[in-house]
């Protein structure tokens, strides 16, 4: 089946590829973004789009890339591996060579498979995929590809940081883990066992939960589940409706338990936390929070919530991304991937807290400075609260860069 | 251990009420026309939409009232002049009509309040924790909607049972042409049950709506197990789909809280668990993580074991 799918695809592909190579060029570079923008995800993918539209009219603003100016393209894959390759598909015939995808590892998958062998087949025409969000660590390490670029920190490279946290908290005694059945929120699991049983051999892990991806409507079971454990402590790498659902049973159902999330930031989330009067106890992991003190972060977050309804900006890889997507086209001369791909590899960046961060070229993850935050009630020195409810996220520790660089597997195959 | 007994108890039945309160109108259309709605689960979504919008523009109270009085008109439109003018072609046409309206709907819905889901509140008043238990809290609209399903089911026993529709509707389950010779307006008995089962279905999404998510995909989540509950209940038994939707409710729940995989029985008994070979992963697949097809299999055992359902009197 996937078989003939596959084959059939690749007769589609020939086809409009014929036909494109009678349009003249053209003037305008562009940006696919593909996500879920309908369903249960549809809020994160939604969001996604107004952080690459924002970035692409700073880059425009500024001069665009090599003279020409970027424009974004959207396209629904409804969280499924079949319809991402489809809307990459469309993408590229409708003239993009970039890429971006973040939410669903199965999606990203699909994504890697489709663009190495979409460059196999097409040479002269090759397409990137930069991916934001997707942090299955395969994809930088057995799953590696040349034309793929990871800016969120994998799985494992949180998790580290993550029990590297955990090892300094004595009161975590019971652990429940609760993730996606899927290739995702598996790592998580995976990584979660083996680096507790390393760095706190003590802790008890009392339930390890894998359940259906975006299905669940009512989590009621699974919070009196957690309940009837014991756990004092919930590890989650959920995301989405996954998450906010997650934490709006435990407000229906009064559960007081240390959550430590990837996405605990999501849509949804923070209105649950103060709901269930969690403070100081729900904890995300992550690249950056609004309320880092810099000038140039406060500024940048003081812009776009006003363009977006106080919404924050979640993404502060979104930026590192496009940002460095812009200087290497500049850098390169070239907005063509075959040309510029080579100036991302390895490339050094400044982030927006003035910090110093890098893409490894040997498997194309970005590494930096990744932080544990707290949602708490607005104190002085904080700055922004998340959905209008007087809660904001408070730095709680921060791992250097160092400390993250995990190794890699990878053993990238260039193209000649 | 107790606690988690009493606590998926009262979801089970939770979930179970709602299912009933949606199969209760899927059954009793089902048996009297023939058809199998496919469309049922859509005037779900449309009652959880209307309630928000209701509750947007004047109050829930008023929604939980006026919501589902509109999805029935809507429902009675529906077989009024929808299904009845494609009765004459069969019944194969009329379960391609009901199929393809569940997507129309789908769409219209889509268009007019958008892809994402929208932000149906529960009201002030049942905004609090109604009792609390072992530590953990149960919210009160929970039991709001416990209470609501219970009432409908005693309502519609008793309509059922003690009235003279509620037995020109029984006549019509099992010898609709009799009814008909008798002189009863068979087609308006069907359009009332129509509109009446719609606004059935149109009650759970209201009250649903706010507890679960409100979005364009709902009626696909519920819609397959709805059929699992009519055929595993018997056509047109109403006690029946009462049994099935609790079962699959309570299944659905306590499957969740089951941690135990074939591998832990079969080491329980002093076997070696398989642990290399193609399918040895199918040893460590808990209940929990099956608990979703569990209501599926059960369907296909009945059909095999018992064509009309636990309660069910005919085939059709």
């Amino acid at each position: 089946m996937s078989h003939g799918y596959r084959t059939g695809l690749t007769a589609l592909a020939l086809g409009l590829g014929v036909s494109a190579l009678a349009l003249p060029a053209m003037a305008q570079v562009k940006i696919a973004f593909i996500d879920p923008l309908s369903g249960a995800m549809a809020p994160i993918g939604e969001h996604g789009v107004k952080h690459f539209q924002y970035m692409i009219d700073k880059i425009n603003a500024a001069g665009g890339v090599n003279g020409q100016k970027m424009e974004l393209l959207t396209y629904d894959n409804k969280l499924s591996p079949q319809e991402t390759v489809i809307a990459a598909q469309k993408a590229i015939d409708a003239g993009a060579r970039v890429l971006t995808l973040g939410n669903g590892s199965g999606a990203a998958a699909a994504m890697i498979d489709f663009v190495n062998k979409h460059n196999d087949r097409n040479p002269g025409k090759e397409v990137v995929y930069l991916n934001y969000a997707a942090v299955d660590p395969a994809f930088t390490n057995d799953k590696c590809s040349y034309w793929h670029f990871r800016w969120d920190a994998h799985s494992d490279i949180k998790m580290q940081a993550l029990t590297s946290y955990i090892k300094t908290q004595p009161g975590i005694k019971k652990v429940y883990l609760i993730n996606q059945d899927y290739s995702f929120g598996q790592a998580v699991r995976k990584a979660a066992n083996e680096m507790l049983k390393a760095k706190r051999p003590d802790i008890q892990i009392v339930g390890d939960e894998l359940h259906p991806l975006a299905k669940i409507t009512d989590f009621a079971p699974y919070i009196a589940k957690i309940k009837a454990s014991g756990a004092d402590t919930v590890i989650t790498g959920n995301w989405g409706s996954d998450i906010a659902l997650l934490l709006k049973a435990s407000a229906d159902a009064g559960l007081q338990v240390n959550y430590y999330t990837y996405y605990a930031g999501g849509a949804g989330g923070p209105t649950s936390v103060k709901q269930t009067g969690l403070k100081d106890k729900v904890f995300q992991i992550t690249e950056g929070i609004a309320n880092i003190n810099t000038k140039e972060n406060f500024a940048w977050e003081e812009d776009f919530r006003k363009k977006h309804q106080n919404h924050g900006w979640w993404y502060p890889r979104v930026r590192n991304e496009m940002d460095m997507l812009a200087k290497a086209m500049n850098e390169a001369k070239s907005n063509d991937p075959k040309v510029f791909v080579e100036k991302l590899r390895g490339m050094k960046y400044k982030n927006i807290y003035g910090k110093d961060t890098y893409m490894r070229a040997e498997d194309h993850q970005f590494f930096q400075d990744i932080y544990i935050s707290a949602l708490t009630p607005m104190t002085g020195d904080m700055k922004f609260d998340e959905e209008n409810t007087g809660w904001g996220w408070k730095m709680t520790a921060t791992i250097p860069m160092a400390e993250t660089d995990v190794p890699t597997s990878c053993k990238m195959a260039k193209p000649s | 251990m107790l606690e988690l007994v009493i606590f998926s108890t009262l979801n089970g039945v939770l979930y179970g009420m709602l299912l009933f309160l949606l199969a209760s109108g899927l059954t009793l259309i089902f048996s009297m026309m023939g058809v199998l709605n496919f469309a049922h689960a859509s005037f779900y979504m449309l009652g959880a939409y209307f309630g928000f919008q209701i509750s947007q523009w004047l109050d829930f109270w008023v929604a939980l009232f006026v919501a589902p009085v509109c999805v029935g008109l809507v429902g009675a439109a529906v077989e009024r002049w929808g299904l009845r003018t494609v009765h004459k072609w069969g019944h194969v046409p009329e379960l391609l009509f009901t199929f393809g309206l569940a997507f129309v709907i789908e769409e219209m819905v889509q268009m007019i309040w958008g892809k994402l889901p929208v932000d149906y509140r529960v009201p002030k008043l049942l905004d609090f924790p109604a009792f609390e238990l072992f530590g953990t809290t149960y919210p009160a609209f929970r039991m709001f909607m416990l209470l609501i399903s219970v009432a409908i089911f005693l309502v519609l026993l008793l309509v059922l049972t003690r009235s003279r529709i509620g037995l020109i509707i029984q006549a019509a389950l099992t010898h609709p042409n009799m009814v008909a010779m008798l002189g009863h307006n068979v087609p308006k008995v069907f359009m009332m049950v129509f509109g009446f089962g719609s606004g059935l279905a149109g009650l759970a999404g209201v009250i649903a709506g706010p507890a679960l998510v409100t979005q364009p995909s709902m009626a696909h989540v519920l819609g397959p197990i709805l059929f699992v509950v009519v055929v595993f209940g018997g056509l047109g038994s109403l006690s029946g789909a009462f049994i099935a939707s609790l079962m699959i409710g309570l299944i659905q729940t306590f499957a969740i809280a089951i941690n135990y995989s074939i591998g832990d029985l079969l080491t329980s008994v002093g076997m070696a668990r398989p642990v290399q070979g193609m399918l040895s992963d199918l040893w460590q697949v808990t209940v929990a993580q099956v608990g979703p097809v569990v209501p599926y299999l059960m369907l296909v055992l009945i059909l095999i074991f018992r064509p009309t359902g636990l309660m069910g009197t005919r085939e059709s």
